[in-house]
């Protein structure tokens, strides 16, 4: 009997400590909160450095690269120990950035300065700058490696860098505002959401144009509170999910019949989401309401809002 | 006296407002309008005034419809509660009530099967009207289902027990629109069942406070925590005692050398 309660409070040990972990930069909090999203709690909260923003984490799921803004350095952290291992050289007030596939190479977008810092990892060194439109914010690399995709906020422009000589081969014009980007995982779309225009554009990556335009609406919402940011696709290409920010609400929008087939209510100004690394979860930091809010897909309900800490802006996940 | 007469007693009770209800369908379908009237027109005007703020038992934001669902089952009993006092006033003029109550079974015995009986057709009601809630896409865990079914069978022999003992009070048909004025209106509306206790704090302390002491507050959190499955040990206890005082004065109320029926002339 003993040895059966011993095997079972080892088991529920370890189902604890395999459970993913979630990670929130705290904008105003100078921290990084730390979630249990299965008990659904906050674990801890600790100090990163000063504005922490965009955060991601290494394929190998080992280190975190969190962008401290105010300190004008991306910070890598071992994701066990929490502790800091070193600092790129990210430019000036780095706040959104993207990791390649490989996790060799980072680019971050440089707001301020209209650039795009491309960051060796191993070497710790910013090996280039490309020159961008006014603004560029949100970026990402494509799975294939093939495509560099950087926004620009006032050009209203994606330009599509190409990962080999780190030059622009071509630019998009897109609807006023664009925030986030994000590739299929084939690689064959790419998912632009529109700020002002309250939209989601998708793009074929061949042709490099604009093939649907979803204009999201919610009952009760204004408009102008439809302000569309981070997204969110399953590895099936069945389903797109987008943060609409202060509408708090995210988008629930096939992926093959392009139509919002549910609007799910979140915590107040939704920005950045994840999903868990089964994708029966997506997590969402919630900036205004201070929470992360965690829905469970399968049943496509938020089941619960746990409290993080001041301002959350950024999420990543560790399996 | 053995257990069959009561039986019979009660199923006769039970059995005769169980036909009345399916019979008389208008009845049905009013009763359910009238929440579900609140559910689509009210809470949808509604929708942005509430403000954001995570409660128990809901552990992340909610839709104002998904808040005054369970206030509008509590309302669902309250009608019916108020429904059957009305019949049993009406039974009283018609006659019929004098023999229900010229049984040799204790009187007691007969206003419980007379409770239960309403208490019944409110749960149907509750049910369908939450079938049709469904729908709308506002879902409770399923188990939560289950554990409304003892919530609901509490608050509505709590709320029935209210009907019988103004029943008792009310002399005739007609003063049965004071009833809604002065008991229905000011329960539903200083209740937790359109708002929370926290957003009437805003607005007024008094009302704060009526609303927290309000008995129909405290059914409506007992099947609002039930919905979510979770149990509100303070409203349970709160609704257990309001059921059992307004029993007790209903049965008082009841008594024909006590209570109201002599001074009214009997039934």
């Amino acid at each position: 009997m003993k040895k059966m309660l011993l095997s079972g409070l080892l088991l529920t040990m370890s189902a604890t400590v395999t459970a993913e972990t979630v990670f929130v930069t705290l904008e105003k909090d100078n921290a990084l909160a730390i979630v249990d999203p299965v008990g659904g709690k906050l674990l801890k909260t600790v100090p990163v450095g000063q504005r922490p923003r965009g955060i991601a984490i290494s394929p190998d799921n080992k280190v975190l690269y969190v962008a401290t803004s105010d300190e004008n350095t991306i910070k890598i952290i071992d994701s066990e120990t929490l502790k800091e291992l070193g600092r790129l050289p990210s430019g000036d007030d780095p706040e959104t950035f993207a990791l390649n596939p490989a996790g060799d190479k980072l680019y971050v977008s440089n707001e301020d300065d209209s650039m795009v810092t491309v960051i060796d990892i191993a070497k710790k060194q910013a090996i280039k700058q490309i020159k961008v439109g006014v603004e560029p914010e949100g970026i990402t690399v494509s799975p294939d490696n093939r495509w560099l995709v950087s926004a620009s906020e006032t050009t209203n422009m994606v330009h599509w860098i190409d990962t080999k000589n780190h030059e622009i081969s071509e630019n998009t014009l897109v609807d006023p505002r664009p925030r986030a980007a994000t590739f299929t995982a084939d690689s064959q779309q790419l998912w632009v959401t529109s700020e002002m225009a309250g939209t989601l554009m998708v793009l074929d990556v061949n042709t490099k144009q604009i093939i649907k335009t979803i204009k999201f609406e919610a009952t009760g919402v204004t408009s102008d509170k439809i302000q569309p940011v981070g997204i969110a696709i399953d590895k099936e290409r069945r389903r797109g999910y987008v943060a609409l920010g202060p509408a708090n609400r995210v988008a629930v929008v096939n992926a093959q019949t392009f139509e919002v087939e549910k609007m799910l209510l979140v915590g107040s100004r939704v920005w950045n989401l994840a999903f868990s690394p089964d994708q029966k979860r997506l997590y969402t930091t919630n900036g205004v309401s201070n929470d992360l809010s965690i829905i469970d897909l399968e049943n496509m309900a938020v089941t619960k809002s746990v409290g993080v800490g001041t301002y959350p802006w950024g999420v990543a996940v560790k399996p | 006296m053995t257990i069959v007469h009561y039986w019979r007693a009660m199923w006769g009770i039970v059995g005769r407002e169980l036909w009345r209800f399916v019979t008389q369908r208008e009845r049905f379908i009013s009763a359910l309008v009238r929440p579900l009237v609140w559910l689509f027109v009210f809470a949808a005007g509604f929708r942005a005034a509430l403000g954001l703020a995570i409660s128990p038992p809901y552990e992340t934001y909610i839709l104002y419809e998904v808040y005054i669902t369970p206030g509008l089952c509590g309302m669902i009993q309250l009608f019916n509660g108020m429904q059957s006092s009305l019949s049993m006033v009406y039974d009283r003029e018609m006659g019929s009530m004098r023999i229900l109550m010229v049984s040799p079974l204790p009187r007691w015995f007969l206003l419980l099967s007379k409770l239960f009986a309403g208490v019944g057709v409110s749960i149907l009601q509750v049910y369908v009207f939450l079938g049709i809630a469904w729908c709308d896409d506002i879902h409770a865990p399923w188990q939560g289902y289950l554990w409304a079914l003892p919530a609901l069978m509490l608050s509505g022999l709590m709320l029935g027990a209210l009907g019988l003992l103004l029943s008792s009070f009310i002399k005739q048909l007609e003063n049965f629109a004071g009833v809604m004025n002065f008991v229905i209106f000011p329960m539903f509306f200083m209740s937790t069942a359109l708002y929370p206790l926290w957003k009437l704090k805003e607005s007024s302390a008094l009302l704060h406070n009526l609303a927290q002491y309000n008995p129909f507050s405290q059914a409506v959190e007992l099947i609002r925590f039930a919905l979510y499955g979770q149990m509100a040990q303070y409203a349970f206890i709160y609704t257990l005692v309001a059921f059992t005082v307004f029993m007790a004065i209903a049965i008082l109320g009841y008594n024909p050398s006590k209570g109201m029926m002599s001074r009214k002339g009997g039934g």
